[in-house]
């Protein structure tokens, strides 16, 4: 059929150009990272390292790539555990106001970022907590722990349920079977949430901005300079930070994949 | 609050359903509750003092310019929703009935990649590319077009939502597609009914749910996005997330950005209550 396969033809190209428009962005911030112009355009400068050599002296780099690092991964323990618990709890039980138990933890992406953000920032200057480190901490469990949920959730979904009656027919305590059967089952699904809520953590911004006072992270700091004017710093900050968290969500995606061939061991 | 084991007290249970409580009650509940009762606090002397007074919303409701930032943020992000839906549907429906499975889960993988990755970075970069002197207006002037003004206008406010949402609706809308009874589409084509009314008249309605929830979430996100207008579009019309950020970064006033984010809050409840509602209904009329 002729007509249908230039259709074809032309649907490929339309699905590559909404992909080049998505990706062209972190490709560009990519390029310009290594340009010697201080306003890139085509065509291009020469080649140079120099905002890379630029922003590794930096020390205010430095701090705040170890804050990023503290709260990337301190919310993705704390997200994950959340995520858990609250995942095996709808897997498992019938309560009454199962519907508000949900919505608490599933509402907080549904609300936009920058109300987030003043909210948090009120409330922790409110009771006294405002401003440190553990302040994005908290925040971003709050923001993240729905993803966790619902990658465990969907893990859960997996499981035979009479796999949990038949570990305790055979003796074992419901603590033993959380031990030694959920946990081992939802491996796989527990590492994906780690990665992908650290991920979000380590990008976002509004929040961190709003409660982190002087412990900046490194979108905070990409948010400083960006305000001020163009500068090619900002490229090289970005594309390291975009290296981390394509890393961080492609490992996420694998190990949640990871979950289809890995067969039950009983 | 019984377990489905009848137990009064079941500690086990507990430990896995009581954590998320406490915390999201202190640390999600809290903050939005404590947002709405500052709306009516006072500012003297740029301090927030505790009260009960109107006079936060009546000086914010009041004012011309919340009002046109607030239609001006509502028809915006209209906009982008409208174009993201339309821009998204073709490559969803290229991936969903064209491409085969496993072209259509490395698609998948690919944009969920930059849904969750720093978006700031990539409106940055967007920046540098549209500018006057830059990378799109340095290749149109090869062919002796340009400069085109991109920058500061709603034009560059719109790419920047479509950086934030085209992934995330792409992604949604595919999946809905691709779940479709693929013998609903042949019957249709059997019967003799054109490519397009098959869209217009099986595909889209069977679909319906998952668009609307696309639509949903497309527009949330870019009402509540402040670095696009920002950076992209210059400000000059200020949407309300902008409002919010100068009103509590520039002049202390904490309770007035509290009027603004509870509008938008309602605003949003609203629309995606009126879609939800709609995703439904059609859905039931249908059959």
């Amino acid at each position: 059929m002729n007509p249908s396969r230039s259709l074809n033809v032309i649907l490929g190209i339309y699905v590559a150009m909404v992909f080049a428009f998505v990706f062209a962005p972190i490709v560009f911030s990519m390029i310009f990272s290594f340009n010697s112009q201080r306003f890139p355009t085509i065509p291009l400068g020469e080649f140079t390292t120099e905002w890379y050599a630029k922003i590794l002296a930096d020390p205010d780099v430095w701090e705040a790539a170890l804050n990023s690092l503290i709260v990337s991964c301190s919310t993705a323990v704390i997200a994950t555990f959340l995520g858990f618990c609250t995942a095996y709890s709808d897997f498992r039980y019938n309560f009454r106001f199962k519907g508000p138990y949900l919505a608490l933890i599933l509402l907080p992406p549904t609300i936009p970022l920058i109300i987030m953000a003043l909210a948090m920032l009120a409330w922790f200057s409110k009771i006294g907590m405002s401003g440190q480190i553990y302040s994005i901490i908290i925040a971003h469990s709050v923001l993240t722990a729905p993803f966790a949920m619902a990658v465990i959730r969907l893990r859960l979904n997996q499981m035979d349920p009479d796999l949990e009656s038949a570990a305790w027919n055979l003796g074992g305590s419901e603590w033993q079977t959380m031990r030694y059967v959920i946990i081992p089952f939802c491996k796989p699904a527990i590492f994906s949430a780690l990665f992908l809520t650290a991920a979000v953590s380590f990008d976002e911004f509004a929040v961190s901005w709003f409660v982190s006072g002087l412990n900046k992270t490194l979108p905070v700091i990409i948010l400083e300079i960006v305000q001020g004017n163009i500068d090619p710093q900002v490229n090289a900050i970005g594309t390291f930070v975009f290296l981390i968290s394509m890393t961080l969500v492609v490992l996420a995606q694998v190990f949640f994949a990871s979950r289809q061939l890995k067969s039950i061991k009983t | 609050m019984l377990s489905s084991s009848g137990r009064k007290f079941n500690l086990y249970a507990l430990t896995w359903r009581l954590p998320i409580i406490f915390w999201q009650f202190i640390f999600f509940v809290g903050p939005v509750l404590f947002m709405v009762a500052m709306s009516f606090f006072l500012v003297k002397n740029y301090r927030m003092t505790e009260a009960f007074e109107f006079v936060n919303w009546s000086k914010m409701l009041s004012r011309g310019y919340f009002w046109d930032s607030y239609w001006y943020t509502v028809f915006i992000a209209g906009v982008s929703t409208i174009c993201a839906m339309c821009i998204a549907f073709p490559a969803a429906f290229a991936l969903a009935f064209r491409a085969s499975e496993s072209t259509r889960r490395w698609a998948i993988f690919l944009l969920i990649i930059p849904f969750f990755t720093s978006y700031l970075v990539r409106t940055f970069s967007w920046f540098v590319i549209l500018s006057e002197s830059g990378v799109i207006n340095g290749m149109l002037g090869y062919i002796g077009l340009g400069p085109y003004t991109m920058l500061n206008t709603s034009f560059g406010t719109l790419v920047g939502y479509m950086t934030l949402t085209l992934p995330l609706v792409v992604i949604l809308q595919t999946v809905t597609m691709a779940n479709i009874d693929k013998n609903l589409i042949e019957a249709a084509r059997n019967l003799g009914c054109s490519a397009f009314r098959t869209i217009w008249q099986v595909i889209i309605p069977l679909s319906k749910t998952g668009l609307i929830i696309a639509a949903i979430f497309c527009f949330i996100l870019s009402f509540g996005d402040f670095v696009a207008p920002f950076y992209l579009g210059g400000s000059q019309e200020p949407t309300l997330p902008i409002l919010i950020l100068d009103t509590t970064k520039s002049g202390q006033q904490w309770p007035r950005a509290a009027v603004v984010a509870i509008m938008m809050m309602a605003t949003l409840f609203a629309i995606a209550f009126a879609g939800i509602a709609l995703a439904y209904r059609k859905k039931k009329g249908a059959k």
